[in-house]
């Protein structure tokens, strides 16, 4: 599975389980459009971590928190292996 | 002297002691005669008035040098085996220690301790002894970091709830308990024995659970104590089916409505009961109406024992407290009313009161306060779930969130599994606050315990 894939299935198997109706999930759309809460946010970093072995917002200490979901996914997919 | 008598554990002998025994994984020692039996060489008048260290390597010699020393020295400290050797002569000195018992003599040759008696077996025989003070029994308390504190109790205080239960109806028990017993929930089921007139077996850590429950089912026992946690792990190893005790008993963390309903299935013909006590609270009281929590009317004077609930967390005073911690720099024990705090959090739900949790082991989670506790017993009454711990994790996001680590009682296949934890969040959300259901729940094949037998919080 891609990153991406499983960045967005992460991100609709929360979005179930928080009731939260998430927009089509477009590369601009911007993460607060999302409907998900910082507690949301919080279990997919956490998920992807255990996932992908990595989080990418705490490695990188400049790294501001992306704005939209395309920047959420590139972030995981720019994570040097 | 007192103009109260004083009973030591050898007075609580005197009546009948056919067919009783002290027994562990390798030897059997016949109570009968045992007040005229010395596991210390003879020696014990020079252990008179002496503040005695009990530091041996097994728990039989141990038991047998309490019956013999108490009662002749002035206080004996009990030390559990997995005491770090590095906080020896910090104890040593804060309980003014002038004699030990060992079964290690040379370790001892250059120490400043003036006495070194070596406890031996089996027993020889000597002249039987008389009661002469009121021994005050040194006890650490277990789960801190750094050195434990010493607690002093007398034997009346520990036998308190003991004495005030009677003794047991029908046969003589046969205990046993999963604990060490010189810890305060090991040492309740010691004394217990040894007053109810009884036999006792005592626990082995070199064990495998099997050959223990082996062991507990041909020596007939009858009554038996662990925590929870000893117990998940009983009901998970499969031995409990060659057992069928006849009383079982937790204590030492918070007894759940799934280790007691699980205990009730796996054991139908006995009385299950939970009872609440802590090393420097004593014994507070037993439930055994097989819920989890008490009664709310517990609250208030009952037996002599009397609980307030302060700021969320139980308060008891009563005759069967500790009277202090010993040592300098020792902090009191009960507040000014002579009420010892225990820590633990309660909550009223209905009539009953529930404990949520340990005041330290509160996990921060985005400023909001958990108790790992309150989270696990829900996960816990999933029926496939044998044990879980909650715990806290770092976010980027939120800076905290909640992990739970999950034992199954069975393995499940991947698909079996993922419905599992789907329905463990959903339990979970249907439950507790949003930012108490965990973020990620990973499924392991086992969980640390204590040597005390409670479960590892590392975070905790």
């Amino acid at each position: 599975m891609s990153v991406r894939s499983k960045v967005i299935e992460a991100i609709r198997q929360i979005a179930k389980e928080q009731n939260v109706v998430l927009p089509e999930l477009s590369d601009d759309l911007s993460l607060h459009e999302t409907g998900f809460d910082s507690l949301a946010f919080a279990i997919l970093v956490a998920r992807l971590e255990d996932d992908t072995g990595v989080d990418p917002f705490t490695i990188s200490e400049d790294a501001a928190f992306p704005a939209t979901v395309g920047d959420f996914v590139r972030a995981y997919e720019n994570v040097p292996a | 002297m007192s103009p109260r008598e004083i009973f030591a554990l050898r007075d609580h002998l005197g009546a009948e002691l056919k067919g009783r025994t002290i027994s562990d994984a390798h030897d059997v020692v016949s109570l009968t005669g045992i007040l005229s039996q010395t596991v210390l060489g003879g020696r014990l008048r020079e252990l008179a008035g002496r503040s005695v260290l009990l530091k041996l390597s097994d728990q039989l010699r141990s038991g047998l040098a309490m019956i013999e020393l108490d009662g002749i020295a002035r206080r004996m400290l009990l030390c559990p085996p997995d005491l770090n050797p590095a906080h020896l002569d910090a104890l040593i000195a804060d309980a003014g220690i002038d004699a030990v018992v060992t079964d290690e003599p040379d370790s001892w040759a250059n120490s400043s301790v003036p006495l070194v008696v070596t406890a031996q077996l089996p027993p020889e025989a000597t002249a039987p002894a008389k009661t002469e003070r009121a021994t005050e029994w040194l006890m650490l308390t277990s789960g801190t970091s750094g050195v434990p504190k010493i607690v002093g109790h007398t034997l009346e205080a520990l036998t308190g709830a003991i004495v005030a239960e009677g003794p047991a109806r029908g046969p003589a028990p046969v205990w046993a308990t999963f604990y060490d017993i010189r810890r305060y929930g090991g040492l309740q089921i010691f004394l217990r024995a040894i007053l109810s007139g009884g036999s006792m077996v005592l626990s082995d850590p070199h064990e495998a659970l099997g050959d223990h429950v082996a062991r507990l089912k041909a020596r007939g026992v009858s009554h038996i104590s662990g925590t929870p946690s000893h117990w998940r792990k009983l009901l998970m190893s499969g031995s409990a089916a060659q057992f069928a005790p006849a009383y079982v008993r937790l204590s030492g963390e918070i007894a759940d409505q799934a280790v007691l309903d699980g205990l009730k299935a796996a054991f139908p013909n006995a009385s299950v009961g939970h009872a609440y006590a802590s090393t420097e609270a004593g014994v507070g009281f037993a439930v055994n109406d097989g819920l989890e929590g008490f009664p709310a009317d517990y609250l208030g004077n009952r037996n002599g024992v009397e609980m307030k609930v302060v700021d969320g967390s139980l308060r008891i005073r009563s005759t069967r407290t500790a009277h202090a911690y010993v040592g300098r720099g020792a902090t009191a024990l009960t507040d000014d009313d002579g009420f010892v705090d225990s820590g633990d959090i309660v909550e009223l739900r209905g009539d009953r009161y529930y404990f949520v949790g340990r005041r330290g082991g509160i996990i921060n989670i985005g400023g909001l306060k958990v108790h790992p506790e309150e989270i696990e017993a829900v996960i816990n009454r999933h029926p496939d779930v044998r044990m879980s711990r909650a715990k806290s994790r770092r976010s980027p996001i939120t800076g905290g969130i909640v992990v739970a680590d999950v034992i199954l009682a069975e393995a499940a296949d991947p698909a079996r599994t993922k419905e599992i934890r789907d329905q463990i969040l959903e339990r979970c959300r249907a439950q507790l606050a949003a930012h108490k259901v965990p973020a990620v729940i990973r499924f392991v094949e086992v969980l640390d315990v204590t040597p005390a037998g409670k479960l590892a919080r590392a975070d905790a």
